[in-house]
Protein backbone atom coordinates (compact mmCIF):
# COMPACT_ATOMS: atom_id res chain seq x y z
CA UNK A 1 0.00 0.00 0.00
CA UNK A 2 1.28 3.48 -0.81
CA UNK A 3 -0.06 6.40 1.18
CA UNK A 4 0.06 9.85 -0.42
CA UNK A 5 -0.59 13.00 1.60
CA UNK A 6 -1.92 15.97 -0.37
CA UNK A 7 -1.93 19.17 1.71
CA UNK A 8 -3.93 21.24 -0.76
CA UNK A 9 -4.89 21.68 -4.38
CA UNK A 10 -2.20 24.30 -4.92
CA UNK A 11 0.78 25.76 -3.07
CA UNK A 12 -0.33 29.31 -2.33
CA UNK A 13 -3.97 28.49 -1.52
CA UNK A 14 -3.28 27.49 2.06
CA UNK A 15 -4.02 24.34 4.09
CA UNK A 16 -5.54 23.53 7.46
CA UNK A 17 -2.59 23.06 9.87
CA UNK A 18 -4.43 20.67 12.18
CA UNK A 19 -5.43 18.54 9.21
CA UNK A 20 -1.83 18.51 7.98
CA UNK A 21 -0.64 17.31 11.40
CA UNK A 22 -3.21 14.52 11.29
CA UNK A 23 -1.94 13.63 7.82
CA UNK A 24 1.67 13.46 9.01
CA UNK A 25 0.64 11.33 11.99
CA UNK A 26 -0.91 8.84 9.53
CA UNK A 27 2.60 8.04 8.26
CA UNK A 28 2.39 8.87 4.55
CA UNK A 29 4.98 7.54 2.08
CA UNK A 30 5.18 10.81 0.16
CA UNK A 31 3.79 14.35 0.35
CA UNK A 32 2.67 15.74 -3.02
CA UNK A 33 1.38 19.21 -3.92
CA UNK A 34 0.68 20.98 -7.18
CA UNK A 35 2.10 24.45 -7.82
CA UNK A 36 -0.07 25.77 -10.63
CA UNK A 37 -2.06 25.40 -13.83
CA UNK A 38 -2.99 27.33 -16.98
CA UNK A 39 -6.22 28.47 -15.35
CA UNK A 40 -4.94 31.97 -14.57
CA UNK A 41 -4.06 32.66 -18.15
CA UNK A 42 -1.06 33.00 -20.45
CA UNK A 43 0.74 35.84 -18.66
CA UNK A 44 2.44 33.54 -16.16
CA UNK A 45 3.84 31.14 -18.74
CA UNK A 46 4.63 34.06 -21.04
CA UNK A 47 6.72 35.78 -18.38
CA UNK A 48 7.79 32.68 -16.44
CA UNK A 49 6.47 34.13 -13.17
CA UNK A 50 4.25 33.06 -10.28
CA UNK A 51 0.70 34.15 -9.60
CA UNK A 52 0.82 33.67 -5.84
CA UNK A 53 2.54 36.04 -3.49
CA UNK A 54 6.12 35.19 -2.58
CA UNK A 55 5.29 35.63 1.09
CA UNK A 56 2.33 33.21 1.01
CA UNK A 57 4.30 30.70 -1.01
CA UNK A 58 7.25 30.88 1.36
CA UNK A 59 5.16 30.51 4.51
CA UNK A 60 3.29 27.52 3.10
CA UNK A 61 6.37 25.88 1.58
CA UNK A 62 8.23 26.28 4.86
CA UNK A 63 5.36 24.54 6.67
CA UNK A 64 5.58 21.67 4.20
CA UNK A 65 9.37 21.47 4.42
CA UNK A 66 9.06 21.19 8.18
CA UNK A 67 6.32 18.59 7.89
CA UNK A 68 8.50 16.65 5.46
CA UNK A 69 11.37 16.64 7.91
CA UNK A 70 9.14 15.28 10.68
CA UNK A 71 7.60 12.66 8.39
CA UNK A 72 10.96 11.61 6.93
CA UNK A 73 9.48 11.10 3.46
CA UNK A 74 9.94 12.89 0.11
CA UNK A 75 8.08 16.14 -0.64
CA UNK A 76 7.12 16.57 -4.29
CA UNK A 77 6.00 19.82 -5.93
CA UNK A 78 4.83 19.87 -9.54
CA UNK A 79 4.37 22.88 -11.86
CA UNK A 80 6.42 25.12 -9.58
CA UNK A 81 5.56 28.82 -9.55
CA UNK A 82 2.20 28.59 -11.35
CA UNK A 83 3.52 27.96 -14.86
CA UNK A 84 6.32 25.43 -14.33
CA UNK A 85 8.77 27.32 -16.55
CA UNK A 86 12.49 27.09 -15.74
CA UNK A 87 12.50 30.59 -14.24
CA UNK A 88 9.73 29.71 -11.82
CA UNK A 89 11.45 26.46 -10.86
CA UNK A 90 14.54 28.56 -10.05
CA UNK A 91 12.30 30.93 -8.06
CA UNK A 92 10.99 28.07 -5.93
CA UNK A 93 14.48 26.65 -5.54
CA UNK A 94 15.65 30.05 -4.23
CA UNK A 95 12.81 30.03 -1.71
CA UNK A 96 13.83 26.52 -0.67
CA UNK A 97 17.45 27.60 -0.26
CA UNK A 98 16.36 30.57 1.91
CA UNK A 99 14.15 28.42 4.09
CA UNK A 100 16.83 25.72 4.49
CA UNK A 101 19.30 28.36 5.59
CA UNK A 102 16.87 30.08 7.95
CA UNK A 103 15.62 26.89 9.58
CA UNK A 104 18.95 25.04 9.64
CA UNK A 105 17.67 22.23 7.41
CA UNK A 106 19.96 20.22 5.20
CA UNK A 107 18.14 18.85 2.18
CA UNK A 108 18.89 17.07 -1.08
CA UNK A 109 16.70 18.55 -3.85
CA UNK A 110 16.00 16.96 -7.23
CA UNK A 111 15.22 19.67 -9.77
CA UNK A 112 13.25 18.57 -12.82
CA UNK A 113 12.94 21.15 -15.61
CA UNK A 114 10.31 21.14 -18.35
CA UNK A 115 11.28 23.97 -20.73
CA UNK A 116 11.81 22.97 -24.33
CA UNK A 117 14.50 24.65 -26.46
CA UNK A 118 12.83 25.98 -29.60
CA UNK A 119 15.09 23.86 -31.87
CA UNK A 120 13.89 20.65 -30.30
CA UNK A 121 10.25 21.49 -30.93
CA UNK A 122 10.88 22.82 -34.45
CA UNK A 123 12.81 19.64 -35.33
CA UNK A 124 9.98 17.54 -33.93
CA UNK A 125 7.48 19.53 -35.98
CA UNK A 126 9.48 18.99 -39.14
CA UNK A 127 9.89 15.27 -38.36
CA UNK A 128 6.14 14.85 -37.95
CA UNK A 129 6.40 14.08 -34.23
CA UNK A 130 3.99 16.82 -33.19
CA UNK A 131 0.26 16.13 -33.27
CA UNK A 132 -2.49 18.69 -32.77
CA UNK A 133 -5.14 17.99 -30.12
CA UNK A 134 -8.74 19.08 -30.69
CA UNK A 135 -9.27 22.84 -31.07
CA UNK A 136 -5.53 23.38 -31.47
CA UNK A 137 -4.30 26.59 -33.09
CA UNK A 138 -2.23 26.53 -36.29
CA UNK A 139 1.50 26.42 -35.66
CA UNK A 140 4.66 26.95 -37.66
CA UNK A 141 8.40 27.12 -37.00
CA UNK A 142 8.11 30.90 -37.04
CA UNK A 143 5.43 30.91 -34.38
CA UNK A 144 7.49 28.57 -32.20
CA UNK A 145 10.47 30.89 -32.47
CA UNK A 146 8.34 33.72 -31.07
CA UNK A 147 7.30 31.84 -27.94
CA UNK A 148 8.87 33.09 -24.73
CA UNK A 149 8.44 29.75 -22.98
CA UNK A 150 7.60 26.30 -24.31
CA UNK A 151 7.10 23.57 -21.71
CA UNK A 152 6.31 19.88 -21.87
CA UNK A 153 4.12 18.33 -19.20
CA UNK A 154 6.06 15.71 -17.25
CA UNK A 155 4.30 12.50 -16.30
CA UNK A 156 4.88 9.73 -13.77
CA UNK A 157 8.10 8.49 -15.39
CA UNK A 158 9.91 11.78 -14.96
CA UNK A 159 8.79 12.19 -11.34
CA UNK A 160 9.89 8.61 -10.70
CA UNK A 161 13.34 9.46 -12.07
CA UNK A 162 13.49 12.42 -9.69
CA UNK A 163 12.42 10.27 -6.71
CA UNK A 164 14.96 7.62 -7.65
CA UNK A 165 17.78 10.07 -6.91
CA UNK A 166 16.91 9.65 -3.25
CA UNK A 167 16.11 13.33 -2.94
CA UNK A 168 14.27 14.73 0.09
CA UNK A 169 12.47 17.28 -2.05
CA UNK A 170 11.50 17.18 -5.73
CA UNK A 171 10.86 20.55 -7.36
CA UNK A 172 9.43 19.97 -10.79
CA UNK A 173 8.60 22.31 -13.63
CA UNK A 174 5.42 21.75 -15.60
CA UNK A 175 3.88 18.39 -14.82
CA UNK A 176 0.43 16.93 -15.25
CA UNK A 177 -1.51 17.46 -12.02
CA UNK A 178 -1.80 13.73 -11.53
CA UNK A 179 1.80 12.65 -12.15
CA UNK A 180 3.17 13.90 -8.83
CA UNK A 181 0.64 11.74 -6.98
CA UNK A 182 0.61 8.67 -9.27
CA UNK A 183 4.40 8.35 -9.58
CA UNK A 184 5.23 6.52 -6.34
CA UNK A 185 2.19 4.18 -6.33
CA UNK A 186 3.00 3.15 -9.89
CA UNK A 187 6.66 2.41 -9.24
CA UNK A 188 5.67 0.40 -6.15
CA UNK A 189 3.39 -1.82 -8.22
CA UNK A 190 -0.02 -0.47 -7.25
CA UNK A 191 -2.95 -0.93 -9.64
CA UNK A 192 -2.23 1.43 -12.55
CA UNK A 193 -5.85 2.49 -13.13
CA UNK A 194 -6.22 3.20 -9.42
CA UNK A 195 -2.95 5.15 -9.36
CA UNK A 196 -4.06 7.55 -12.08
CA UNK A 197 -7.69 7.79 -10.97
CA UNK A 198 -6.76 8.33 -7.34
CA UNK A 199 -4.27 10.94 -8.48
CA UNK A 200 -6.96 12.77 -10.47
CA UNK A 201 -9.32 12.69 -7.49
CA UNK A 202 -6.58 13.82 -5.13
CA UNK A 203 -4.91 16.54 -7.19
CA UNK A 204 -7.20 19.31 -5.96
CA UNK A 205 -6.94 18.23 -2.34
CA UNK A 206 -10.22 18.34 -0.48
CA UNK A 207 -12.20 19.57 -3.51
CA UNK A 208 -13.27 15.91 -3.84
CA UNK A 209 -14.89 16.09 -0.40
CA UNK A 210 -17.13 18.36 1.65
CA UNK A 211 -15.60 21.53 3.13
CA UNK A 212 -13.23 21.78 0.16
CA UNK A 213 -11.26 24.73 1.52
CA UNK A 214 -9.79 22.56 4.30
CA UNK A 215 -7.37 21.24 1.68
CA UNK A 216 -5.71 18.21 3.23
CA UNK A 217 -6.45 14.65 2.09
CA UNK A 218 -4.85 11.22 2.18
CA UNK A 219 -5.07 8.80 -0.73
CA UNK A 220 -4.12 5.16 -0.16
CA UNK A 221 -3.20 3.12 -3.23
CA UNK A 222 -3.03 -0.71 -3.39
CA UNK A 223 -3.08 -3.58 -5.91
CA UNK A 224 -6.82 -3.28 -6.51
CA UNK A 225 -7.97 0.30 -5.97
CA UNK A 226 -7.61 3.45 -3.89
CA UNK A 227 -9.18 4.96 -0.78
CA UNK A 228 -9.73 8.66 -0.12
CA UNK A 229 -9.71 10.13 3.40
CA UNK A 230 -10.09 13.87 4.04
CA UNK A 231 -8.01 14.94 7.05
CA UNK A 232 -10.01 17.91 8.35
CA UNK A 233 -12.51 17.21 11.15
CA UNK A 234 -15.48 18.60 9.25
CA UNK A 235 -14.65 17.21 5.82
CA UNK A 236 -16.03 13.93 4.49
CA UNK A 237 -15.66 12.09 1.19
CA UNK A 238 -18.77 10.43 -0.20
CA UNK A 239 -19.21 8.32 -3.33
CA UNK A 240 -20.94 11.35 -4.82
CA UNK A 241 -18.25 13.91 -4.01
CA UNK A 242 -15.50 11.58 -5.23
CA UNK A 243 -17.14 10.51 -8.48
CA UNK A 244 -18.23 14.10 -9.20
CA UNK A 245 -14.64 15.30 -9.08
CA UNK A 246 -13.90 13.76 -12.47
CA UNK A 247 -16.13 16.53 -13.88
CA UNK A 248 -13.85 19.26 -12.59
CA UNK A 249 -11.97 21.15 -15.32
CA UNK A 250 -12.14 18.04 -17.50
CA UNK A 251 -13.70 17.90 -20.95
CA UNK A 252 -14.55 14.19 -20.66
CA UNK A 253 -15.59 12.83 -17.24
CA UNK A 254 -14.58 9.26 -18.10
CA UNK A 255 -11.34 9.50 -20.10
CA UNK A 256 -8.20 11.37 -19.07
CA UNK A 257 -5.13 11.60 -21.34
CA UNK A 258 -1.75 11.35 -19.64
CA UNK A 259 1.80 10.86 -20.89
CA UNK A 260 2.05 7.25 -22.00
CA UNK A 261 -1.66 6.44 -22.18
CA UNK A 262 -5.07 7.26 -20.81
CA UNK A 263 -7.26 6.64 -17.79
CA UNK A 264 -10.74 5.14 -18.30
CA UNK A 265 -13.06 5.30 -15.30
CA UNK A 266 -16.26 4.04 -16.93
CA UNK A 267 -16.19 0.80 -14.95
CA UNK A 268 -15.11 2.37 -11.66
CA UNK A 269 -17.30 1.79 -8.60
CA UNK A 270 -17.42 4.04 -5.55
CA UNK A 271 -18.11 2.65 -2.10
CA UNK A 272 -18.48 4.46 1.21
CA UNK A 273 -16.30 2.59 3.72
CA UNK A 274 -17.72 4.66 6.56
CA UNK A 275 -19.11 8.16 6.89
CA UNK A 276 -15.77 9.75 5.91
CA UNK A 277 -13.85 7.49 3.50
CA UNK A 278 -14.51 6.26 -0.02
CA UNK A 279 -12.98 3.28 -1.79
CA UNK A 280 -12.78 3.09 -5.58
CA UNK A 281 -12.01 0.01 -7.72
CA UNK A 282 -12.44 -0.78 -11.38
CA UNK A 283 -10.57 2.08 -13.06
CA UNK A 284 -8.45 1.18 -16.10
CA UNK A 285 -5.10 2.44 -17.37
CA UNK A 286 -4.69 2.01 -21.13
CA UNK A 287 -1.09 2.47 -22.33
CA UNK A 288 -0.68 4.20 -25.69
CA UNK A 289 1.36 2.92 -28.61
CA UNK A 290 3.69 5.92 -28.54
CA UNK A 291 4.87 7.94 -25.55
CA UNK A 292 3.79 11.54 -25.97
CA UNK A 293 3.91 14.61 -23.77
CA UNK A 294 1.63 17.62 -24.02
CA UNK A 295 3.19 20.96 -24.90
CA UNK A 296 2.19 24.41 -23.70
CA UNK A 297 3.61 27.69 -24.91
CA UNK A 298 2.95 31.41 -24.75
CA UNK A 299 4.08 34.31 -26.87
CA UNK A 300 3.81 38.08 -26.68
CA UNK A 301 1.22 39.41 -29.11
CA UNK A 302 1.43 43.10 -28.34
CA UNK A 303 1.19 45.77 -25.68
CA UNK A 304 -1.95 47.14 -24.08
CA UNK A 305 -2.96 50.36 -22.45
CA UNK A 306 -6.46 50.69 -21.01
CA UNK A 307 -8.81 53.43 -19.84
CA UNK A 308 -12.00 53.20 -17.81
CA UNK A 309 -14.75 55.77 -17.94
CA UNK A 310 -18.20 55.68 -16.35
CA UNK A 311 -21.46 56.74 -18.00
CA UNK A 312 -24.17 57.79 -15.54
CA UNK A 313 -26.26 59.98 -17.83
CA UNK A 314 -29.34 57.92 -18.82
CA UNK A 315 -29.36 59.18 -22.41
CA UNK A 316 -25.77 58.09 -22.90
CA UNK A 317 -26.36 54.76 -21.21
CA UNK A 318 -29.30 54.15 -23.54
CA UNK A 319 -27.38 55.20 -26.66
CA UNK A 320 -24.02 53.75 -25.73
CA UNK A 321 -23.71 51.59 -28.87
CA UNK A 322 -24.10 54.58 -31.20
CA UNK A 323 -21.76 56.61 -29.03
CA UNK A 324 -19.07 53.91 -29.09
CA UNK A 325 -19.34 53.28 -32.84
CA UNK A 326 -18.89 56.97 -33.49
CA UNK A 327 -15.91 57.21 -31.15
CA UNK A 328 -14.22 54.23 -32.77
CA UNK A 329 -14.65 55.67 -36.25
CA UNK A 330 -13.36 59.09 -35.29
CA UNK A 331 -10.52 57.89 -33.08
CA UNK A 332 -9.22 55.43 -35.67
CA UNK A 333 -9.29 58.24 -38.23
CA UNK A 334 -7.37 60.47 -35.83
CA UNK A 335 -4.71 57.79 -35.29
CA UNK A 336 -4.41 57.37 -39.04
CA UNK A 337 -4.14 61.13 -39.46
CA UNK A 338 -1.60 61.70 -36.67
CA UNK A 339 0.52 58.55 -37.01
CA UNK A 340 -0.19 57.10 -40.42
CA UNK A 341 1.71 53.87 -40.99
CA UNK A 342 3.84 54.57 -37.91
CA UNK A 343 0.92 53.36 -35.86
CA UNK A 344 1.57 49.83 -37.06
CA UNK A 345 -1.04 47.20 -36.36
CA UNK A 346 -3.36 48.34 -33.60
CA UNK A 347 -6.80 47.64 -32.16
CA UNK A 348 -9.14 49.80 -30.14
CA UNK A 349 -11.95 48.08 -28.29
CA UNK A 350 -14.66 49.66 -26.15
CA UNK A 351 -15.96 47.01 -23.80
CA UNK A 352 -19.19 47.70 -21.95
CA UNK A 353 -19.09 46.76 -18.28
CA UNK A 354 -22.66 46.36 -17.03
CA UNK A 355 -23.99 45.35 -20.41
CA UNK A 356 -21.82 42.77 -22.18
CA UNK A 357 -18.52 42.92 -20.35
CA UNK A 358 -18.31 39.23 -19.50
CA UNK A 359 -20.02 37.68 -22.51
CA UNK A 360 -19.75 40.12 -25.42
CA UNK A 361 -21.91 39.13 -28.41
CA UNK A 362 -23.09 35.97 -26.61
CA UNK A 363 -24.97 38.00 -23.98
CA UNK A 364 -28.72 37.29 -24.02
CA UNK A 365 -29.84 39.53 -21.18
CA UNK A 366 -31.15 42.97 -22.12
CA UNK A 367 -31.68 44.46 -18.68
CA UNK A 368 -30.48 48.02 -18.42
CA UNK A 369 -28.17 49.25 -15.68
CA UNK A 370 -28.29 52.87 -14.52
CA UNK A 371 -24.55 53.15 -15.01
CA UNK A 372 -22.13 51.64 -17.48
CA UNK A 373 -18.36 51.27 -17.42
CA UNK A 374 -16.66 51.78 -20.76
CA UNK A 375 -13.36 49.95 -20.75
CA UNK A 376 -11.18 51.25 -23.57
CA UNK A 377 -8.58 48.65 -24.58
CA UNK A 378 -5.80 49.72 -26.90
CA UNK A 379 -3.52 47.02 -28.31
CA UNK A 380 -0.44 48.01 -30.30
CA UNK A 381 3.01 46.70 -31.21
CA UNK A 382 4.93 48.70 -28.61
CA UNK A 383 4.26 50.18 -25.19
CA UNK A 384 4.89 53.68 -26.54
CA UNK A 385 2.36 53.24 -29.34
CA UNK A 386 -0.25 51.71 -27.02
CA UNK A 387 0.13 54.77 -24.77
CA UNK A 388 0.00 57.25 -27.64
CA UNK A 389 -3.16 55.75 -29.07
CA UNK A 390 -4.74 55.54 -25.61
CA UNK A 391 -3.98 59.25 -25.13
CA UNK A 392 -5.73 59.95 -28.42
CA UNK A 393 -8.75 57.94 -27.26
CA UNK A 394 -9.00 59.74 -23.92
CA UNK A 395 -10.61 63.01 -25.12
CA UNK A 396 -13.36 61.10 -26.91
CA UNK A 397 -14.25 59.09 -23.80
CA UNK A 398 -14.20 62.31 -21.79
CA UNK A 399 -16.25 64.65 -24.01
CA UNK A 400 -17.69 63.00 -27.12
CA UNK A 401 -21.29 64.19 -27.69
CA UNK A 402 -24.15 62.21 -29.24
CA UNK A 403 -25.05 65.23 -31.33
CA UNK A 404 -23.12 68.23 -32.59
CA UNK A 405 -25.73 70.69 -31.29
CA UNK A 406 -25.71 69.79 -27.60
CA UNK A 407 -23.49 71.29 -24.94
CA UNK A 408 -20.25 69.33 -24.53
CA UNK A 409 -20.77 66.48 -22.04
CA UNK A 410 -18.23 65.23 -19.51
CA UNK A 411 -17.96 61.68 -18.19
CA UNK A 412 -16.54 60.13 -15.04
CA UNK A 413 -12.99 58.84 -14.79
CA UNK A 414 -11.80 57.03 -11.65
CA UNK A 415 -8.11 57.76 -12.19
CA UNK A 416 -5.47 60.30 -13.13
CA UNK A 417 -3.67 59.53 -15.32
CA UNK A 418 -6.54 57.95 -17.19
CA UNK A 419 -4.30 55.53 -19.07
CA UNK A 420 -3.24 52.34 -17.31
CA UNK A 421 -0.38 50.44 -18.91
CA UNK A 422 -0.83 46.71 -19.03
CA UNK A 423 2.53 46.13 -20.69
CA UNK A 424 3.11 42.98 -22.74
CA UNK A 425 0.15 40.75 -23.42
CA UNK A 426 0.52 37.05 -24.10
CA UNK A 427 -1.45 34.30 -25.74
CA UNK A 428 -1.34 30.51 -25.41
CA UNK A 429 -0.27 29.07 -28.73
CA UNK A 430 0.07 25.30 -28.42
CA UNK A 431 -2.43 22.53 -27.80
CA UNK A 432 -0.26 19.74 -29.14
CA UNK A 433 1.56 16.58 -28.08
CA UNK A 434 5.15 15.65 -28.93
CA UNK A 435 6.31 12.06 -29.43
CA UNK A 436 9.33 11.00 -27.40
CA UNK A 437 11.53 7.92 -27.77
CA UNK A 438 12.25 7.98 -24.06
CA UNK A 439 10.35 9.87 -21.32
CA UNK A 440 13.44 11.72 -20.11
CA UNK A 441 14.38 12.98 -23.61
CA UNK A 442 12.51 16.25 -23.09
CA UNK A 443 13.33 16.90 -19.43
CA UNK A 444 16.33 18.00 -17.42
CA UNK A 445 17.09 16.46 -14.00
CA UNK A 446 19.74 17.74 -11.60
CA UNK A 447 20.35 17.28 -7.87
CA UNK A 448 21.45 20.01 -5.46
CA UNK A 449 22.32 19.94 -1.77
CA UNK A 450 20.95 22.88 0.20
CA UNK A 451 21.70 24.15 3.70
CA UNK A 452 24.60 23.13 5.85
CA UNK A 453 22.75 21.23 8.55
CA UNK B 1 -40.84 26.57 -20.35
CA UNK B 2 -38.70 27.33 -17.34
CA UNK B 3 -35.37 28.99 -16.75
CA UNK B 4 -32.69 26.27 -16.50
CA UNK B 5 -30.97 27.96 -13.55
CA UNK B 6 -34.24 27.92 -11.58
CA UNK B 7 -34.79 24.21 -12.22
CA UNK B 8 -31.36 22.91 -11.14
CA UNK B 9 -28.96 23.19 -8.18
CA UNK B 10 -26.12 24.79 -10.09
CA UNK B 11 -24.72 25.47 -13.54
CA UNK B 12 -20.90 25.65 -13.52
CA UNK B 13 -18.52 26.53 -16.34
CA UNK B 14 -14.75 26.08 -16.23
CA UNK B 15 -11.77 25.94 -18.53
CA UNK B 16 -10.64 22.41 -19.41
CA UNK B 17 -7.30 23.82 -20.50
CA UNK B 18 -7.08 27.04 -22.56
CA UNK B 19 -8.89 25.75 -25.65
CA UNK B 20 -11.91 23.88 -24.33
CA UNK B 21 -14.80 24.97 -22.12
CA UNK B 22 -16.68 22.50 -19.96
CA UNK B 23 -20.08 23.16 -18.44
CA UNK B 24 -21.64 21.01 -15.68
CA UNK B 25 -25.34 21.19 -14.86
CA UNK B 26 -25.90 19.81 -11.36
CA UNK B 27 -29.58 18.84 -11.44
CA UNK B 28 -29.77 17.75 -7.80
CA UNK B 29 -32.21 14.87 -8.19
CA UNK B 30 -33.27 12.22 -10.73
CA UNK B 31 -36.56 13.93 -11.69
CA UNK B 32 -34.90 17.23 -12.57
CA UNK B 33 -32.09 15.33 -14.31
CA UNK B 34 -34.65 13.51 -16.48
CA UNK B 35 -36.41 16.78 -17.34
CA UNK B 36 -33.17 18.56 -18.21
CA UNK B 37 -31.82 15.58 -20.14
CA UNK B 38 -34.97 15.51 -22.27
CA UNK B 39 -35.69 19.23 -22.45
CA UNK B 40 -32.22 20.67 -23.13
CA UNK B 41 -31.25 20.17 -26.75
CA UNK B 42 -27.58 20.07 -27.69
CA UNK B 43 -28.37 22.41 -30.61
CA UNK B 44 -29.65 25.03 -28.16
CA UNK B 45 -26.36 24.85 -26.28
CA UNK B 46 -24.20 25.01 -29.41
CA UNK B 47 -26.21 27.97 -30.70
CA UNK B 48 -25.93 29.79 -27.38
CA UNK B 49 -22.14 29.52 -27.36
CA UNK B 50 -21.56 29.85 -31.08
CA UNK B 51 -20.04 26.37 -31.27
CA UNK B 52 -20.38 23.85 -34.10
CA UNK B 53 -22.88 21.22 -32.92
CA UNK B 54 -20.71 18.31 -34.06
CA UNK B 55 -17.85 19.60 -31.91
CA UNK B 56 -19.99 19.68 -28.77
CA UNK B 57 -19.46 16.66 -26.49
CA UNK B 58 -22.45 15.85 -24.30
CA UNK B 59 -22.63 13.54 -21.29
CA UNK B 60 -25.88 12.70 -19.47
CA UNK B 61 -24.54 11.17 -16.25
CA UNK B 62 -27.35 9.36 -14.45
CA UNK B 63 -25.23 8.35 -11.45
CA UNK B 64 -24.51 11.99 -10.63
CA UNK B 65 -27.68 13.70 -11.96
CA UNK B 66 -25.35 15.85 -14.04
CA UNK B 67 -25.53 16.90 -17.67
CA UNK B 68 -22.12 17.95 -19.01
CA UNK B 69 -21.15 19.75 -22.21
CA UNK B 70 -17.63 20.32 -23.50
CA UNK B 71 -16.84 22.34 -26.61
CA UNK B 72 -14.19 24.57 -28.19
CA UNK B 73 -13.89 27.68 -26.03
CA UNK B 74 -15.81 30.55 -27.67
CA UNK B 75 -12.60 32.58 -27.29
CA UNK B 76 -9.25 30.95 -26.53
CA UNK B 77 -8.44 31.63 -22.87
CA UNK B 78 -6.43 34.81 -22.49
CA UNK B 79 -6.64 35.81 -26.13
CA UNK B 80 -6.98 39.53 -26.77
CA UNK B 81 -10.71 39.04 -27.37
CA UNK B 82 -11.28 36.83 -24.30
CA UNK B 83 -13.34 38.58 -21.61
CA UNK B 84 -13.35 35.90 -18.94
CA UNK B 85 -10.00 34.33 -18.01
CA UNK B 86 -11.46 31.53 -15.94
CA UNK B 87 -14.44 30.75 -18.15
CA UNK B 88 -16.75 31.38 -15.24
CA UNK B 89 -19.49 33.48 -16.80
CA UNK B 90 -20.56 31.04 -19.51
CA UNK B 91 -22.40 29.03 -16.87
CA UNK B 92 -24.54 32.07 -16.06
CA UNK B 93 -25.43 32.41 -19.72
CA UNK B 94 -26.61 28.81 -19.89
CA UNK B 95 -28.53 29.18 -16.61
CA UNK B 96 -30.62 31.93 -18.25
CA UNK B 97 -31.73 29.60 -21.04
CA UNK B 98 -35.44 28.80 -21.16
CA UNK B 99 -36.13 25.08 -21.65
Amino acid sequence: MVRVLIPSGALGLGYDKKALEKGIASKPDVIAIDGGSTDSGPHYLGTGTSKYSRTSTKVEWQGLMQARERAGVPLVLGTAGTCGADSSVDWLLDLTREIARETGQSVKVAVLKSNQPTDRVVDALVAGDITALSSAPEISSELLENCTNIVALAGAEQIQAALATGADIVIAGRTTDTAIIAALPLVKGCHAGAAWHGAKIGECGALCATNPQSGVILVDFDEEGFTVTPMAENSVATPHTVSAHMLYENSDPYILLEPGGHLDVRTATYQALDNKRVRVVGSKWVPSKHYTVKLEAARCVGFQTILLCLLRDPRYVENVDIWCDDILTKCRAKVQDRLGSDAGEFEIELRLIGKSGALGVLETSSSQASELGVLGIVTAQSEALANEIAKMLNPYLLHHPLSKEEEQPTFAFPFSPAEIQRGEIYEFCLNHVMKLQHPMDAFDLTVVDLGNG
Amino acid sequence: MARLGDMVEKVRSKNAGPFVLTVDIFCGDPQVFKAVSAGLKTESVSKLFGAETQLVKRFDITDLNVVKFSFPRPQVQGARTDRDMHGASYGALLADLQI
